[in-house]
């Protein structure tokens, strides 16, 4: 263990440099988020992930994001357990209707301010699923959605973009 | 006495490949079932179609596989999980999806519709559900001092949904109920009367850390189907990508379980290695999970001139770092403390279910879909199958610590011996009707997927994740451990949710 921790403090950090933010993604969340509510949250922010029924791909993804490459916490950004204690709600997912109401309990046990960030292709409309006797199609069926990140899944710098874009909005 | 699947008797259907399949009569279904439930054969899926259901079965003695089918036009068959368990979750899915009754499932609850859906037997003879669904009865328990500790859908990592209901007395788990289907799509439906091509997208992303080994399934049930053969070099990349997601996803497993003790260097080690694997998989194959690069017919993509030295590097890098937190997982008493003998899974019940993966593996079952029936390029290449028999935590992370080792020395014997040529066939699926039965080993276990075709379209096709045997099983191990063992008990299991909820 000891050369190990002994490595890794000599070898120069492997994290990388911040990605810049998305002037389209900037540009829908203009419109959903108030300067006050970001004033009183500060820079610091509380992430819950949701699974509303993805095929676990973005999950991976989005695990990706504490790795030491991202290192998604120097940017004051982490996940918590508890809806509680979120100030954003991380959707993946089509959203199943077996997930609908699971959803919507998270959401409304989210305090104020909050945001939804709606992750992946089929959050944005049910993508690949859509049209399925068993899926609503998109988070923003459910629950009001301020930004969405794409890709199937999105790469964790895109994650990051997205999430840092949500932070200096 | 074990009898061959041969001997089964029943009307044999043209145009099924690679294995027979055979229309079989109740007296032939319940045959079959007698010999699961005795255990000369083992279960490989369960799944209804239009007026019948199929059954997958192994002879593993023989290395044999076949398809029984029971036509029910009436609408009932012989359970057969009456008398061999591993089949209840299957036929419960059956009677949600299909409205099917399997006569005699001692199990009759709901497992897929949980009571949101617009409609009934979605892919049977569908009609309105009710405006409202009874309330779902979990299993009773009494006695002294229990209670009760409901835990999701919503969980508090970054993990699919699932509801676990735990009966405790004081710390100790004494029953653990699980219910899925609340990632449930309805994939099957989707693929009702689309083309192979985009079919496969969607089995792609039945599971997406395991979509290189669906598509794969996938894929070679249309060319079983079709009876095309796929050009070697395709063959070969194919090989290198699911070696390449057993990679990435073994890491995350051996990092995430020692996480789930406590010991965090090892998640974030192994994260690195994770990273690094899923870069180089970006790089060769233009997408970090690898979607939609195998498809029905070849793969989508070449490998760029820069790659088989990149990978080759990957590789070098993980033999120089890997063995270090081999070493440090080895010798960290603490964690171990924690793996050894948490969450056993008995031998006998991972036989009795057909437990693939590194579940089956680590208790006793040395069953490896690369082995058996077997795929190419894999016949032509030199691996072993690690075994353990403790069936603890401890020994599901020895398996996938030795399976890196074996992918390290498959990926070098791909990039020494990969052919040149094409990497596609052109596949015309029209014409009469056929079927065809796939599998591939992914890192938890072997994909089966089986599928008819008619006029260049999908009739029918159903995948089978290998969690449908290991979630219940998790049931089991975790019968007698305490509580605060469980999270660690279910990442060294890690099965499937979207795979198993379809």
């Amino acid at each position: 263990m000891r050369r190990i921790l002994f490595d890794s403090l000599m070898r120069r950090p492997l994290t990388e440099a911040a990605p810049v933010k998305d002037e389209e993604m900037l540009a829908e969340l203009g419109a959903s988020v108030e300067r006050a509510a970001r004033r009183r949250l500060g820079r610091s922010l509380s992430i819950r992930e949701v699974d509303a029924g993805s095929c676990n791909g973005c999950e991976l993804e989005i695990h990706a994001l504490n790795n030491a490459f991202y290192d998604l916490e120097r940017f004051g950004l982490h996940f918590v357990a508890s809806p509680r204690h979120a100030d954003v709600l991380l959707v993946t997912g089509p959203v199943t209707r077996n997930m609908r109401e699971a959803l919507e309990r998270t959401y409304n046990a989210t305090p104020d301010p909050k945001w939804v960030v709606a992750v992946g292709d089929c959050a944005v409309d049910g993508g690949i699923f859509s049209g399925s006797y068993a899926v609503i199609g998109g988070v923003s069926g459910v629950v009001p959605v301020d930004l969405h990140i794409r890709g199937c899944p999105p790469r964790p710098t895109q994650l990051l973009q997205g999430l840092l874009t949500l932070l200096e909005a | 006495m074990p009898t061959p699947l041969g001997t089964i008797e029943g009307r044999k259907i043209a145009g099924h490949r690679p294995c027979s399949r055979l229309v079989v009569n109740e007296d032939g279904w319940r045959f079959a079932a007698s010999q699961l439930s005795a255990g000369y054969w083992t279960l490989l899926g369960l799944w209804g179609d239009t007026d019948a259901v199929h059954m997958a079965l192994l002879d593993e003695g023989a290395r044999e596989i076949a398809v029984v089918t029971m036509p029910c036009p009436d609408g009932h068959f012989p359970s057969v999980g009456a008398l061999h368990p591993p089949a209840i979750r299957l036929e419960r899915a059956v009677r949600d999806l299909y409205g099917f009754e399997p006569v005699g499932l001692p199990d009759t609850r709901p497992w897929l519709d949980l009571g949101f859906w617009d409609v009934q037997h979605p892919l049977g003879e569908r009609r309105a559900a009710p405006a409202r669904c009874a309330p779902y009865p979990f299993l009773p328990t009494a006695g002294e001092g229990l209670h009760q500790i409901p835990v999701g859908p919503v969980h508090a990592g970054i993990i699919e949904p699932g509801h676990f209901r735990f009966t405790a007395n004081g710390e100790t788990v004494v029953r653990l109920e699980q219910r899925l289907g609340y990632v449930h799509k309805g994939i099957e439906a989707l693929m009702v009367g689309a083309i192979p091509d985009t079919a496969a997208r969607l089995a792609g992303r039945t599971s997406g850390d395991s979509t290189v080994a669906y598509a794969l399934a996938f894929a070679h049930a249309v060319e079983a189907a079709m009876d095309v053969e796929v050009p070697p070099r395709a063959i070969y990349l194919r090989a290198l990508m699911a070696e390449l997601e057993r990679l990435a996803n073994h890491f995350g497993d051996i990092g995430a379980i020692c996480n789930d003790a406590s010991f965090s260097l090892m998640h974030a080690q192994c994260g690195i290695l994770r990273e690094k694997t899923l870069r180089a998989a970006e790089s060769c194959f233009g997408h970090r999970l690898m979607m939609d690069a195998v498809v029905p017919g070849g793969v989508a993509r070449d490998l760029g001139a820069s790659c088989s030295t990149e990978v080759a590097a990957l590789l070098e890098e993980i033999r120089r770092l890997f063995p270090r937190l081999v070493e440090l997982y080895d010798n960290t008493a603490s964690l171990q403390d924690r793996t050894a003998a948490t969450g056993v899974l008995r031998g006998e019940l991972a036989r009795q279910f057909g437990a693939g993966g590194y579940i089956g593996r680590a208790s006793g079952r040395a069953f490896d879909a690369r082995k058996m029936p077997g795929y190419p390029p894999y016949d032509r290449l030199d691996f072993d199958v690690p075994v353990f028999d403790a069936g603890d935590v401890n020994a599901r992370v020895w398996v996938r610590i030795r399976e890196v080792e074996q992918s390290l020395g498959l990926i070098d014997q791909i990039l020494r011996r990969l052919p040149a040529g094409a990497i596609r066939v052109a596949i015309d699926p029209a014409g009469e009707a056929r079927e065809g039965l796939g599998m591939a080993e992914a890192f938890r276990g072997d994909v089966l997927v089986w599928m008819r075709l008619e006029r260049g379209r999908l009739a029918r096709c159903h995948l089978r994740d290998p969690s449908w045997f290991q979630w219940p099983l998790l049931e089991a191990a975790i019968e007698g451990n305490i509580v605060a063992d469980f999270p660690l008990c279910n990442k060294s299991f890690n099965c499937s949710y979207s795979g198993h909820d379809l």
